[in-house]
């Protein structure tokens, strides 16, 4: 299987300090990526070079068999890599329709400034893309509430909604389900996960929860120290001695020494 | 913009145009000039929409009104169809090229970026002697395509070329808010993150607002400039873009027709207080403003869309399904 996305040792350093380093891996099409590892292991650097946010210092990044590394994030996008956020990033004085509807009129625009300009927002597929995705993630409840009086779990799938009204092809979810209540993560979490799946997406999500990794992930890429310590089926990777000792909260290092023990 | 609010707008202008020959010459005149200072109010309201206030407006007005003063006092070019669109374009230039940096500042920032570039252009003109300095110069009577009328003829000639600009300029900013680029004001005053992560750049967005009202302020001032039949330096001052931004809070930002009532609110309100209290004019209308502010914060536009919430997409939203409980995600 060829790989939509094949990234080959980046690199990212801020000075002296090595966020990220010695990254190689392919991921295969449709494939669901849980991405684990501490604070500062370097998760949300490694999302960060792939959306654009940051440029590599080292290495490269190939999506569909095209060179990406240190593009802007817009052009990412518009190739087909799409992100969440942490902390949900909507347009809070519009309605959960209207944030829609903004974002499958930018999905739909022409490329060039001037043609966009004159592009219609209320095209009548612009209108039902925005309801589909509403659909899809089941918000309609809330469809012409202000968005920002939702709650935190309606949020994060306006979010990922809008992420995925251009069709990507790769969407990456950084930390779905944080801010989220315990008895809802669960929810929430299936939610995104039939929606993304029936639209055929590859998925790379950062994750705490190692329960909710291990549910929804078919492959787990743990990060430590700037680096992928344990990449494989999320049994495999999450039972590693060095992964079990940072979930644990113990330095993978002594757990490597107690290992050889 | 829907269809009815188009024809509305369509039958207003047609009725100011019909009634003009019927009015005071006095009201004539205040109408003009009110109307041609809308079109840079409009420019205000694309802006404003998207979160920015620029303090300098008066750079592409007093451009635009230079530009058709020399275009009289060097050439022969009395038409006012191509001084106009002379003076429209050297603002739109002036526009392009000063928005590649006013595009990447925000705020306060924004505002005092966009003041210091109008002072400059004070200041070369103050310091131009050959264009008069302070006192600034007369500006040559303009012909239409040919016609040339003289006293009352001319100026409802003028009274008319400048409705029907303001007519297609409302037209043109109508589709433009309806357009994804014009929609976009509300996202980028709210989350620029986003937006560009949907795929489209905050600051080409940005500049592109900036050349329109840049361009609008640059046909404001030129109308101007051929109803005063005079140009000085004051029309570059910051006073003169704080007069923009004035009536852009009293007219609100909520509608296309807002920019014209409101700049003709204004210029009625200041003869009146300017007749009535010839000494403490300025106190009437910064009384007027603040009234404004305290019990009309959307403008004198929200008393027609008071009823409706006001909502960027307004006709987007049908009321198809009503919010239910919140708490089942």
């Amino acid at each position: 299987m060829s790989a939509i996305l094949s990234v080959r040792d980046l690199e990212k350093t801020f000075g002296s300090i090595v966020a990220a380093r010695d990254i190689t891996l392919d991921i295969p099409p449709q494939q669901v990526v849980g991405v684990i590892g501490a604070n500062g292991a370097g998760k949300t650097t490694f999302i960060n070079m792939i959306t654009g946010h940051l440029r590599p210092s080292k290495g490269s990044i190939r999506f569909e068999d095209r060179d990406i590394t240190g593009k802007p994030s817009r052009e990412i996008t518009r190739l087909g890599i799409s992100r969440s956020f942490q902390v949900a990033q909507i347009f809070p004085s519009l309605t959960v329709f209207e944030n829609m509807c903004v974002a499958a009129a930018i999905a739909r625009g022409a490329s060039g400034m001037l043609a966009r300009a004159l592009t219609p927002l209320r095209a009548r597929e612009t209108l039902a893309e925005a309801d589909a995705a509403i659909e899809l993630f089941r918000i309609g409840a809330y469809r012409d509430a202000r968005s920002a009086t939702l709650p935190q779990g309606v949020r994060k799938l306006l979010d990922i909604a809008m992420a995925i009204v251009g069709a990507p092809r790769v969407l990456l979810l950084d930390e779905p389900t944080s801010g989220i209540s315990i008895e809802e993560k669960f929810e929430v979490m299936a939610v995104v996960m039939s929606a993304l799946r029936s639209r055929g997406m590859t998925v790379l999500f950062v994750e705490h929860d190692m329960e909710i990794v291990s549910r929804f992930a078919e492959r787990v890429l743990a990060f430590y120290d700037g680096t992928v310590i344990a990449d494989g089926a999320p049994a495999v990777a999450l039972a590693d001695a060095r992964v079990q000792a940072f979930i644990s909260g113990t330095r993978p290092e002594h757990a490597e020494a107690a290992a050889h023990a | 913009m829907a269809a009815r609010q188009k024809l509305i707008g369509a039958l207003a202008f047609l009725a100011l145009a019909v009634v003009a020959p019927f009015a005071p010459a006095w009201l004539v005149s205040l109408a003009t000039i009110a109307f041609a200072n809308g079109l840079v109010v409009l420019g205000l309201v694309i802006l404003w929409r998207a979160g920015l206030v620029p303090f300098g407006q008066a750079l592409f007005y007093a451009t635009g009104a230079y530009t058709i003063a020399l275009l009289g006092r060097y050439t022969g070019m009395r038409d006012v169809f191509v001084m106009v669109a002379a003076g429209a374009a050297a603002a739109g230039l002036v526009a392009f090229v000063t928005g590649f940096l006013l595009a990447r500042y925000r705020d306060i920032f924004f505002a005092m970026l966009s003041l210091a570039m109008s002072m400059i252009l004070y200041g070369v003109l103050v310091k131009t002697e050959t264009l008069g300095s302070t006192d600034g110069f007369h500006v040559a009577t303009g012909t239409f395509l040919g016609y040339a009328p003289q006293g009352t003829a001319h100026d409802l000639a003028l009274y008319w070329l400048v409705l029907a600009v303001c007519a297609l300029a409302a037209l043109a900013v109508a589709t433009y808010f309806d357009s994804v680029a014009g929609v976009l004001a509300a996202p980028v005053r709210d989350n620029e993150i986003r937006v560009e992560f949907l795929g489209i750049s905050v600051n080409r967005l940005i500049h592109l607002k900036l050349v329109i009202a840049g361009l609008l302020a640059g046909v404001g001032g030129a109308l101007a400039a051929l109803v005063v039949e005079h140009v000085d330096p004051n029309m570059a001052y910051w006073t003169t873009s704080g007069g923009f931004v004035f009536v852009t809070i009293l007219a609100g930002a909520g509608s296309v027709a807002a920019a014209f009532v409101g700049s003709l609110a204004f210029e009625l309100a200041r003869s009146i207080a300017v007749a009535v209290f010839p000494g403490e004019w300025q106190i009437a209308l910064g009384t007027a403003l603040l009234l404004t502010i305290l019990f009309l914060p959307e403008g004198l536009g929200s008393l027609v869309t008071r009823l409706r919430r006001p909502r960027v997409l307004d006709k987007v939203a049908s009321p198809k399904t009503a919010p239910e409980k919140p708490g089942a995600a």
